[in-house]
C-alpha cells in the first residue's frame, strides 16, 4: 500500500534543514516557498528515509489570486507518496524554478504548463510550447482566458 | 583521408503509418544511424482539460473515453475514482467487481493490440494483428453486449457503473476465459522464439532501470526495465487486494522484454478475471445513489489506476459547484516517450520504428 507520508512531520524536518522553505504543512500536502523549491526537491530526493526518486505528475491550477503548481512524488523504495505544492503570485510574469535537474520526468510536463498556463520554469533546458503551435497568443488553461 | 559525413534531418510523420496516429518525429541522421530525435506533438490536441471545466462531472466521462481510445474503460475508472475521492462516495460491491472485470478485459484487448502492432512495425505485415483481432472481436462483442458500444464505452459512472450485465454476458466471458490460455499458448508458439523477432528486438532499444525511474516511466515500459512496480499490487485500489496475481518484470529493458512482459500480463489478467467471476456477488445495486447534479465539497483528489499503458491519473480540483474547477490528466504515454530519445541513439532508422512501436503509444492520450 502506497502510504501518504506524514506531511506535518516531514514539513518540520524540511523547515529545520532548509530555513524558511515551508509555508505550511497540511494533512495531505506541503506548501513550499518557490525560491527554495529546488533545494527542497534535492533534499526530498536524496535524503535517506525519504528517497522520493519518482515524480508522477506536475500540474498547475489557476486560482486567479495565485497559481499553484502541484507535484506528486513517489518513493519506489519505501512505497510512500507526497504532494508538494508551490505558489506564484505574479500573473504577468510568473516564474518558478524548474525541477528538471532533479526529476527528468518533469521535462514534458513543465513544457506543457508553460504552454497552457504561461508559467516560466527557470532552468528548464528547452522551454517551448508543447501542444499549441509557435505564435499562439494566450494561455488557454488560465481561468480568465475565455 | 577519412570520409566526412554530414548529418541531415528526416521527418517521420505526422501522417505516417508507423506513428500510430498523428505524431511527428524529427530525426537527425548520420547516414542511417540516429544521432538526434525530437518528438513533435499536439496535432490531436482537443483541449479536453479546458472543455471539462464547463460541463458537469458526469458529462465529462465521455471525454475520458477519447484519451486512450484503446483502453477507454480504465480511463473511465480513473476519472470516476478521482471524483469519488473528492466526494467521498462509496461504490457498491457488485459495481467494484464489474469495474475490475471490465478493466482487466480491457487490458487484454489493449495488450493484444500493442503486441500485434509491434509486430506490424517489425515487418510482419498484418498477419499477427489479425490473429490478435480474432480474440479482440470477442471482447468487443462483450462490451457491446453490456453498453452498446464497441470502442468508446462511457460505461462507468460516478459511484458505480451505468447498467447491470445482460444475461448473455456471463456465459460469453466464461467461454472466453476458457479459450484464452490456449490462444496465448498459440501466440507464444508462433512468436516467442521466432527468429526474426528475436534478431530484431533482443538487445535493441535498451532502457536502463535508472533512466526508466528518472523519466517517470510506468506500465510495461517500467516493468520491462526490471522495476517491480504495479499500482494494482503496490497500492491496491478498488478491490485488487482480493486477487492473487503476479507482477511480471523483464531484466534487460529491451524491445523484446517489453513485448514479453505484455504477453505475461495477459496471462495474469486472465487469472484475475477467473477469480473475479467466481467471487462477484450475484445480486445487488451497481451504482450508488447519486443526485442528478453532483456537487462534491471543496477539495482536491488524485485518482489513478494501472492502465494497460501505464499509470493514468486524474487530478480533480472541486470548488463546490456542479462542474470541476480543474481536471489534470496525467498521461502515461507522454511520459514514456520521454525515454525514446535515450533508447534510439545509435540505432538505425528501421530500429527506431520498432523501438517506438514497443512503447505502445496512443496519440489521443498524448495530445489530450
Amino acid at each position: 500500500m502506497t502510504v501518504a507520508i506524514n506531511c506535518e512531520e516531514t514539513g518540520k524536518k524540511l523547515q529545520e534543514t532548509i530555513a524558511g522553505s515551508v509555508i505550511s504543512a497540511g494533512k495531505a500536502d506541503i506548501l513550499v516557498d518557490a525560491n527554495k523549491l529546488l533545494q527542497v526537491a534535492g533534499y526530498l530526493k536524496n535524503t535517506a528515509g525519504l528517497d522520493f526518486d519518482y515524480l508522477t505528475f506536475v500540474t498547475a491550477v489557476d486560482f486567479l489570486d495565485y497559481m499553484e503548481i502541484v507535484y506528486r512524488l513517489v518513493s519506489l523504495k519505501n512505497n510512500q507518496s507526497l504532494i508538494l505544492k508551490t505558489r506564484c503570485f505574479n500573473r504577468e510574469n510568473p516564474v518558478v524554478p524548474s525541477v528538471v535537474p532533479v526529476w527528468r520526468a518533469a521535462y514534458y510536463q513543465e513544457r506543457e504548463i508553460f504552454d497552457l498556463f504561461g508559467i516560466k520554469f527557470d532552468g528548464h533546458p528547452d522551454l517551448r510550447r508543447l501542444l499549441l503551435w509557435e505564435g499562439f497568443v494566450g494561455h488557454p488553461l488560465r481561468r480568465d482566458y475565455l | 583521408m577519412a570520409i566526412r559525413t554530414e548529418p541531415f534531418y528526416l521527418n517521420i510523420g505526422p501522417q505516417h503509418p508507423s506513428t500510430h496516429g498523428v505524431f511527428r518525429l524529427r530525426v537527425t541522421l548520420d547516414g542511417e544511424v540516429v544521432v538526434g530525435l525530437e518528438p513533435i506533438i499536439g496535432y490531436l490536441h482537443r483541449g479536453i482539460e479546458k472543455l471539462v471545466e464547463t460541463r458537469t462531472y458526469t458529462q465529462n466521462i465521455p471525454f475520458t473515453d477519447r484519451l486512450d481510445y484503446l483502453s477507454s474503460m480504465t480511463n473511465n475508472l480513473a476519472y470516476c475514482m478521482a471524483v469519488e475521492k473528492v466526494g467521498s462516495i462509496k461504490v457498491p460491491e457488485r459495481a467494484e467487481y464489474l469495474r475490475i472485470i471490465f478493466s482487466e478485459i480491457m487490458r487484454i484487448s489493449s495488450h493484444m493490440m500493442a503486441v500485434g502492432f509491434f509486430l506490424n512495425d517489425l515487418g510482419a505485415m498484418m498477419t499477427p494483428v489479425l490473429y490478435m483481432w480474432r480474440e479482440r472481436e470477442k471482447i468487443m462483442d462483450m462490451f457491446e453486449m453490456v453498453c452498446g458500444q464497441r470502442l468508446l464505452y462511457n460505461y462507468m459512472r460516478i459511484g458505480g457503473v451505468s447498467q447491470d450485465l445482460p444475461e448473455a454476458f456471463m456465459p460469453a466471458v466464461k467461454k472466453f476465459l476458457a479459450e484464452m490460455p490456449r490462444y496465448i499458448d498459440e501466440y507464444d508458439q508462433l512468436l516467442a522464439q521466432n527468429e526474426i523477432l528475436l534478431a530484431r528486438s533482443k538487445g535493441v532499444g535498451i532502457l536502463p532501470r535508472d533512466t526508466a525511474i528518472a523519466i517517470g516511466a510506468s506500465g510495461p515500459v517500467l516493468r520491462a526495465s526490471g522495476v517491480k512496480w504495479d499500482i494494482r499490487k503496490m497500492d491496491p485500489y478498488s478491490i485488487y487486494d482480493r486477487f492473487d496475481f503476479e507482477v511480471p518484470t523483464g531484466d534487460s529493458g529491451d524491445c523484446y522484454d517489453r513485448y514479453w512482459v505484455r504477453m505475461l500480463e495477459i496471462r495474469q489478467s486472465v487469472r484475475i478475471l477467473e477469480q473475479a467471476i467466481a467471487q462477484i456477488p450475484q445480486k445487488g445495486p451497481v451504482c450508488a445513489d447519486m443526485p442528478q447534479f453532483f456537487r462534491p465539497p471543496k477539495g482536491e483528489a488524485y485518482g489513478y489506476v494501472e492502465a494497460p499503458k501505464g499509470n493514468i491519473g486524474f487530478y480533480v480540483v472541486s470548488d463546490g459547484s456542479i462542474a470541476p474547477y480543474r481536471v489534470h490528466i496525467y498521461p502515461p504515454t507522454l511520459i514514456n516517450i520521454t525515454a525514446l530519445q535515450d533508447m534510439v541513439m545509435g540505432w538505425k532508422v528501421a530500429d527506431l520504428i520498432i523501438i517506438f512501436g514497443s512503447i505502445d503509444v496512443v496519440l489521443g492520450e498524448i495530445d489530450r
